[in-house]
């Protein structure tokens, strides 16, 4: 009898993940819409400000890839749904700051725009942990974050 | 019971798979019903023939808000304002909150379609910026709540300075704020009470100027 049991739960088992094999196998068809671009638009932060050469590298791969409209994808962006998560990340990330739009914010929105990017900065809310863990080279050491806030306040002061 | 093992596996990273989607709908969901529940009565109707379009292009979740009245005068801002400085003075993380999505609400309300070009425009920016402090006061911790105040209480500084208002409002200023660099807030009394440091340095700052 116990044979017996053990048998049908593992029919059930065997079931039930087959039905999600199909899922998971199935939702790599859906497409998603990746965020690249080839121009580096006139507004584009580094065009409009003349950054120097060592912050702009770190801006780049620290911030640009959720914050701009070119994303350097990793291969595992091509399994869902983690090219979901990643999708989503980068629209809410370039609807509360495009670098690419800079030139297009206004003073006002510069300036609200600076002091939360150093706030971030400072207080490691960004880059994102989520994104630092599989990104080493996007973590901020201690010496880049007073470099890029020092930048960034006096930015904030010529604006 | 090799075979067992492998589809248990399975299961687990497709488990996995469907609660990492479902989170994200989920979220989405919450972002799209969050903010619609807001109180009636703002006062002023002042409707501009021929202009009052909703502002979010739908007439179906106007009527489901009911809260679509624009109106041209700051009176329901200032309100908005000031219950979040009080929230802030008292240290309620949670009262400013709400405070901050019912100025989202009163940003979106507003209607600037009588002012002259020029001033249509300086409030357009004045707007977008102050919805974006006041979304931010909406889900923040106390001191984020804090900085976005901070440039929100610029940002109402300078709106009143176009629409004007019916309240007597004092304009304050906390000099030890960011580091020192000082910051301003409104108030609706004339005694001091500190938004920046509440329960902490409560007297902080003096008046710089009374409106009205």
């Amino acid at each position: 009898m116990a044979v017996c049991k053990s048998k049908l739960t593992e029919k059930v088992v065997t079931i039930i993940g087959s039905i999600l094999l199909v899922v998971l196998v199935g939702i790599q068809f859906v497409p998603t819409k990746p965020n690249l671009s080839e121009i580096v638009p006139e507004t584009d932060f580094m065009v409009i400000n003349s950054v120097p050469k060592t912050i702009h590298n770190k801006l780049q791969v620290s911030c640009y890839d959720c914050h701009s409209n070119n994303t350097e994808y990793p291969w595992y962006n091509k399994i869902q749904p983690i090219a979901w998560i990643l999708e989503d990340h980068v629209v809410q990330g370039k609807e509360e700051l495009n670098f690419n739009e800079w030139g297009n914010y206004s003073a006002r929105r510069k300036n609200s725009k600076l002091k939360s990017i150093i706030s971030q900065i400072e207080d490691d809310e960004m880059p994102l942990f989520s994104y630092t863990i599989v990104h080493g080279d996007a973590k901020l050491s201690e010496e880049d974050k007073k470099e890029i806030i020092k930048y960034l306040t006096q930015v904030k002061k010529d604006l | 019971m090799g075979k067992l093992k492998v589809t248990t596996s399975i299961m687990a990273i497709a488990f996995v798979t469907l609660m990492a989607t479902s989170c994200k709908d989920a979220k989405k969901e919450h972002s799209t019903t969050d903010g619609h529940h807001s109180e009636m009565g703002s006062g002023e109707n002042h409707h501009d023939e021929g202009m009052d379009m909703p502002h979010d292009g739908s007439l179906e979740s106007k009527s489901m808000m009911g809260d679509g009245q624009k109106s041209s005068k700051s009176d329901m801002l200032v309100a908005n304002y000031l219950e979040l400085k009080d929230a802030l003075v008292e240290d309620n993380q949670n009262a400013a909150s709400k405070a901050g999505g019912k100025m989202v609400m009163a940003f979106n309300n507003f209607d600037i379609s009588s002012y002259a070009s020029e001033q249509q425009e300086e409030l357009k920016d004045i707007i977008e910026d102050g919805k974006e402090h006041a979304e931010h006061i909406a889900e923040s911790p106390i001191e984020h709540q804090r900085e976005h105040f901070d440039v929100l209480s610029i940002d109402l500084i300078d709106l009143i300075a176009i629409t004007g208002t019916e309240k007597t409002l004092y304009q304050d200023f906390c000099p030890m704020y960011n580091n020192n660099k000082g910051a301003q807030w409104l108030s609706a009394t004339k005694e001091i009470k500190n938004p920046y440091y509440g329960s902490k340095m409560m007297t902080c700052g003096s008046v710089q100027k009374q409106i009205n």
